[in-house]
Formats: C-alpha cells, structure tokens, sequence
C-alpha cells in the first residue's frame, strides 16, 4: 500500500510544479512600459531618417533601417513574448534557436540554389558556360 | 474565370454532366462496387442500430486512443486504394509492349501514378503513423490525453477530410497528371486547365491543416505531459522519435502549405510565381517543395526507427544498446535533413559546388543511420530472440533498408545522379526505403500494440503469412526495377517498345501479385483473430513481457489509462517496475479529471470538403457559405464550456476491480 500513496503525492506534487512553472510567463506593468517606449524609439528613429533625409547615401538609410528592424524583433520576443533563457524550462529558446537555424537554412539555401539555377540554366554563350560555377 | 455568366455556371461552375466518368468502363464498375459496398456498410450499420454508438463513442471522442485506432484504419482503407493503383500500374507495363496499349490510356495511367503517390504518402503513411503515434505516446509517458483532446479530434478529421476530396476526383472530374509533386509548369494553368490539380491542391490543404495541428498537439504533449521522473534521457525512444518527428512536420508543412498556396494563386488569380514567363520561376517550386520534401520523407522513417527500437528491446529481452546514441543519432537525422533538399533535383542545372555541397550532407545522413542499424545489432547480439511476427517485421526490415540505403547512397553521389535521375532505379530505391522502412516498421508496429489496443492478440500464423508473402514480394517487384533502372528505363511510362525489356516487368508484376497475398493474408490475420478473439486474449495487459509504460496498464486500457500517474525511475520504466516487485494499487482511487467528447471536429472537417469541393470546381457561393460557415462554427465553439467532466470514484473502483480479477483468473 505504501507505494501508492508515495505515488499519488508525487504526482501531486508534479502538479503543482507544472503550474508554477506557467505562472513565469507574465510581463509585470513596468516591463510592458519599456517594452513600449523602446519600440516606440526603434520606430520613430527609422522614420525621422527617412523623413529628415539624414544621409545623403540612400544605401545607409537602408542598411540602418534594417538593423532598427532587427532590434525591434528583439524587443517585441523580450517585452511582449516574455520570451527568455528560463521561460518553459528553456523550451522556448531552445524552440527559436531551432526556428533561426531552419529559416537561416531554407532562405540561404534557396537564394544559393535559385541564384546557380539563374547562372547556369539562362541562355549563355559557351564561353560563359566554361566558367559556370 | 467569369467570362460566361449564366445560371447554370453561377450554380455549379465547371461542373457538369460530363464531369462524370459514364464513358470509362473501368471506373463505372469500380464506382458501381463502391456504391454496393457503401450501400451494404450503411445497410448494415443502420440495421445494426450502429449510427449512435459510431458518433457518441468514436466520430467525437477525444480519446486519443479511439483517434489513434481511426486514423489506422483510415490509413488501411487508404491503402487498399492506393495499392489497387499499383497493381493496376504493374499489370499495364507488364503488357503494353510491342503497339499494346495495354488497359489504360496515357491520360488515365497519369492519373493513376499521380493517385497511387499522392495517396500512399500522404493518406497511407502519414496516418499509420500519426495513427501509431498518436495511440502510444499518452501510453507511454504516463499521460490520460494528449495536451489538446478537442484539436487532436479535429486533426483527424481535417486527414479524413483531405482524403474524402481525393476519393471524390475518383467519380466526379478527373484527378492531377503530374506525378506525386505536381511540378509546374506541367500543374500550371496553362498545360493542366482541368480540376485534377485543383483536386490535388485542396485535398493536401485541407489534410495539412490536420498534420500540423496533430504535430502540436503532440510535441506540447512529450514536452509538458510525460509523468513525474520522466526526464528527457529516460523517454522511452519510441516517444523520442515521435517527438523529432513531430518537430519536423511543425517546421516543414508550412513550406508545403505556402508552396501550394502560391500554386493556386498561379492558378486561380493568374500570378507568376512558377510560370514559364512573365518572371515566373517553375524551378523555385522544385526548390521550395523539396525543403519540405525531404524532412517529410524523415517524418515517416523516424517514428518506424522507433517501433523498431521499441520492438528489438522487448523481444530480445534486454535493453536497448546505445539508448544514448540512439537519441542522438534521431536529433542529428531531425538536423540534417533540412540540409539534403537539392540531391532531389542535381540534374536541375546547379553548378559543382552545389551539387558537392548537397551530395557530401546526404552522404553525411547515412552515417547516423548507420549508427542506428548496429545498434539494433547489439541489441541482438546475445539477447533471447523471440521470432513472433513483430520481431520478423523488424529483422526483415534490417536486412531490406540497408540494400535500400545502399542504393540511396549510390544516387547522392551527383554524377552517378545524373544516370539514375527519374529512372526506375529511383522509384526501386525509395520504395526500398519506405516499404522496408515504414510499411514495415508500421506493420510490425501494428501487431505489436494491437493486443494492448483491443486487448486480444493477432493471429501468429496468418501474420507470419503476411510477412514472408510481403518480403518475398517486395523484392521480387523491385528488384527488377534497379535493373531496368540502370539499363535506363524512365519512371511514369505507359507503354515501351523494347521487347526486351518485358520480362522484367513480369517478373515485378509477379511481386505486386505476391505483396497482393501479404495484404491479403494480413486482412485474414484480423478476421481469424478477431474469430478467436477469447484464445488470443490478453488479461494481463503485457503480452510481449514488456519494458515500456503501456504495458503496464490493462489491455484495452481504461478510458484515464493510468488510475494512479506512475513515477519513473528509470527509462525501460515498466521493466524497472517489475524488477523492483512493483503491487498495483488497490485502494484510494479518487475522480478523474477528463475532457468531454464534441462533434464541433466533424462539422468543422465537413465544411471544409464542402469548401474544397467548392473551389476545385468554381462553385463561388459553395465556398464562401462554408467558408463563413467554417468561421461561424469554430467561434461558437469557443463558447462551450462544457467540456470536461469527472469520472466518479466509484466508477474508477469498479474498473480497476475488474481488473484485478482478470489478473487473479490469469494467475
């Protein structure tokens, strides 16, 4: 009989466990705030850039809007998706490094195969041919 | 699209009378046989008073368990259909030599290649093993459900539905001639103007929205459900696999899904994604759906590397050699077939580098899987080998997969590729890899969990039928074409010129009419055995002298599967439990929490074959009614709330009780 009971108290406690751990995946007020003024900041900053025609080089503005964009990912993952190394027992970064890897993969992957196929398959001269990569 | 508006075509908008087959002797009697046969099931089922009893205990269970017995039978019935496609492929090319047409026309003989690939695939070995997966995964984490009762119900349905569309293209219009991927420009508009494409697109929507739905509901099922002690390294590894698997069919439909997408917006609206002009690129297709392509083909292997593992332990009565490295060697497979896309297409026109690159990753991809082999080997090695018929499937298998993974290897490699493209050596190898893989790995998982599922065994014998009918089968139909294959014979042929060349097919015909007995012999294995159900019967809930969890429950397990969630200690957890003298519980049993059966899944999936069927044949109001439709009903269903229920203690006592009679009338 007593190892039934140690059982049933374990799951039990298993239980209770698996809700704490849920309970982790809130934000509190202050960090929807800064969560808000940092998008907010990563938004208006690429605007004025454009609007106030900051560079001369339209290339720079591109490349800084970009990283803006980038960041402001970050922030929305951080802020608004509470995610972090801990959140889930660390399934949820495990899960985005995963997703990087497998986007990273498809999009290099595809622009590498795709950009040989337009080389290779158009119409060329046999010149270009022999030096086809 | 609406260039002629008048009634006739508002109602019905391509279809009509000539949408129906009348002039094809073939598939009148086929439809006629159908219809006998459905109006004798219907006949029978309403006799029987059965109506009540199919949709209160199974259409709208959430058990997973009843969901996994569904989706098994779902795959066999599609199996059944998809193997007449192939007996009927292997009887026109034995025949249509020398000016013989043979019994298909080209047009017809697409259709059914298309059908057989598309089926078998998608509507065979897809569900067997989602089917499998979805049975004893609860079982063996300790769980009573999968995270999500009500979606894994709709999961199957939305399957369910995908092949209902596939089955209607059967009578009504005409299904895809384009091979298994409907490659553009061949599944454009321009060159398919009919409804076969059309037919292919929905059907493989609508099931997809099923397999990812089922692959979430899975994987949050493994990470947060398994039982208290179960850490990741004690899972047992059919879970494992089940686990990778699910993670590949999360990250890899959505490429499937969107490909189509742009496909039907090609062919609907007139883009110009895959066209052959206009800045379309058909080669992206090629290179986008292979993304999916390839970790689908992992998708179907991996959970049969489990059964398989799962099997070796349990009849060679010790524990898994290299459990580690198993898992690994799973998690490094999950990886890397993201990376081996492109050996599906070297003869496309990419340069050296590419070609290396992809033909040295899928060298690399055999190394793992080698791995895996001795480890079934070392398992072996020395162990008590009991050769009932799971054991054979699985020692079959080993030695089939390793010839099939030979010759995979021969075609990664880039110029031997560039011989071997499209030729029947291909269609020989990766039927060498998924019949010796997953139909058997399926079969042999079959007659391994059956008795837990309806807690009697199957019948030995006419198993043992089933296998070698099926092995001996298998290479005398494929065998045949690694020869023709290598002298250079294309795949979807209709008909030949070269005399020489007929014996060989013979001989394959020969196989398919012998894997024809195997299947035959394995629906006589469930009659027989259903037949002697009271001698086959297992009251102990362990017939094979299990390791795993599953065993340790009653066979068919009760509705909660676990009176009491176990503890785990260690990953052959029920093995671990029986050597430490473990007593079953006896008293203290208390409520269980359970999710409430609906019927929102089979309205949901109805809808959408109404919606599909509306779009295949432009009937514009058909779709949009059941796309509002669609909306409607899931919205209302956010208001149920009443959607779980207690078993009461009492009722808990009662079944455990008997239980614990069966065990004493065992002993």
């Amino acid at each position: 009989m007593t190892t039934h009971i140690t059982h049933h108290e374990d799951a039990h406690q298993a239980h209770h466990g698996h809700s704490d751990g849920h309970d982790a995946g809130h934000g509190s007020m202050k960090s929807y705030m800064t969560g808000f003024i940092l998008s907010v900041i990563l938004t208006a900053v690429p605007f004025w850039l454009v609007m106030g025609d900051v560079f001369s080089s339209k290339a720079v503005t591109v490349a800084l809007i970009m990283v803006f964009a980038a960041i402001q990912i970050v922030v929305h993952m951080v802020y608004f998706l509470h995610m972090n190394s801990r959140s889930e027992g660390g399934w949820t970064l495990l899960a985005l490094i995963f997703t990087f890897v497998i986007l990273v993969i498809a999009l290099s992957g595809s622009l590498w195969v795709m950009h040989h196929l337009n080389i290779n398959m158009m119409p060329v001269s046999p010149d270009m041919m022999r030096n086809a990569p | 699209m609406f260039s002629h508006l008048d009634t006739k075509s508002l109602i019905f908008g391509r279809l009509d009378l000539g949408a129906f087959p009348i002039h094809e002797p073939i598939l009148v009697a086929t439809f006629i046989a159908v219809a006998l046969g459905g109006i004798a099931v219907v006949g029978a089922l309403t006799y029987f008073r059965l109506w009540g009893y199919l949709w209160k205990e199974w259409f709208t269970s959430v058990d997973h368990k009843k969901i996994g017995i569904m989706y098994i039978v779902l795959a066999i019935i599609m199996l059944l259909r998809g193997f007449a496609d192939a007996l009927m492929m292997r009887t026109q090319q034995a025949i249509a030599f020398n000016g013989n047409e043979g019994i298909f026309p080209p047009h017809h003989y697409d259709q059914i290649f298309t059908a057989h690939g598309v089926i078998m695939i998608f509507f065979m070995a897809m569900p067997f093993v989602t089917g499998l997966m979805n049975f004893v995964v609860p079982l063996q984490i300790g769980a009573r459900d999968v995270s999500f009762p009500f979606l894994n119900n709709f999961s199957f349905w939305m399957t369910a539905a995908g092949a209902a569309l596939i089955m209607i293209s059967l009578f009504v219009g005409e299904f895809a001639r384009t091979g298994w991927l409907a490659y553009p420009p061949l599944s454009g508009a321009d060159y398919s103007p009919g409804v076969g494409v059309d037919y292919y697109i929905w059907g493989l929507q609508v099931a997809g929205v099923g397999t990812t739905l089922s692959g979430i509901n899975l994987i949050a099922t493994i990470v947060k459900m398994r039982a208290p002690g179960m850490t990741m390294m004690k899972m047992p590894i059919f879970t494992w696999t089940s686990f990778c698997t699910n993670i590949l069919i999360v990250a890899s439909f959505p490429i499937l899904t969107a490909t189509l997408a742009l496909l039907s917006l090609d062919r609907y609206v007139g883009t110009h994604f895959f066209t052959n002009d206009l800045g379309g690129n058909p080669m992206m297709y090629v290179n986008l759906i292979w993304i999916w392509g390839h970790p689908e083909v992992y998708i179907l292997i991996l959970p049969a590397f489990g059964i398989f593992s799962e099997i070796v332990a349990t009849f060679c009565g010790k524990r898994l050699f290299g459990y580690a490295s198993m898992v690994y060697a799973t998690c490094v497979i999950m990886i890397l077939s993201y990376l081996v896309w492109l050996h599906h297409f070297f003869t496309m026109g990419s340069g050296a580098s590419v070609n290396a690159f992809f033909g040295i990753t899928t060298m690399i991809i055999s190394i793992p899987t080698g791995a895996k082999i001795f480890n079934w080997l070392f398992t072996m090695y020395r162990g008590r080998i009991r050769f009932e018929v799971p054991m054979l499937w699985t020692i079959g298998f080993m030695v089939t997969f390793v010839i099939g993974g030979m010759t995979g290897v021969m075609l990664a490699v880039p110029p031997a590729d560039f011989v071997l493209h499209n030729s029947l050596f291909l269609i020989a190898h990766f039927h060498n890899v998924i019949i010796g893989g997953v139909v058997f790995g399926v079969l042999a998982g079959f007659n391994y969990w059956f008795p837990k599922a309806f807690g009697f065994r199957l019948d030995a014998f006419w198993g043992k039928m089933s296998f070698w009918f099926w092995l001996v089968g298998f290479y005398f139909a494929f065998m045949p074409l690694y020869v023709l294959g290598l002298m250079g014979v294309t795949r979807r042929v209709s008909q030949f010129e070269d005399p020489s060349l007929q014996i060989w097919f013979i001989i394959a015909a020969f196989g398919a009419f012998l894997i024809a007995l195997g299947i035959a012999s394995f629906i006589i294995q469930l009659i027989v055995s259903f037949m002697k159900r009271e001698e086959l019967r297992d009251l102990t809930g362990d017939p094979w002298n299990g390791r795993t969890l599953e065993w340790s429950t009653s066979s068919p397990p009760p509705d909660y599967n676990f009176a009491f969630t176990p503890v785990i200690h260690d990953h052959d957890s029920w093995y671990d439990m029986k050597r430490r003298g473990y007593t079953r519980p006896l008293e203290g049993f208390r409520p269980i929490h359970m999710p409430k059966n609906t019927g929102t899944g089979v309205i949901l999936a109805g809808l959408s074959v109404a919606l599909g069927f509306g779009l295949i044949w432009y009937m514009w109001w058909l779709a949009a009614l059941s796309l509002v439709a669609i909306i409607v009903v899931s919205i209302v269903h956010t208001f149920n709330y009443k959607r779980d229920f207690y078993i009461p203690a009492d009722e808990v006592v009662a079944t455990e009780a008997e239980r614990t009679q069966l065990l004493t009338r065992k002993a």
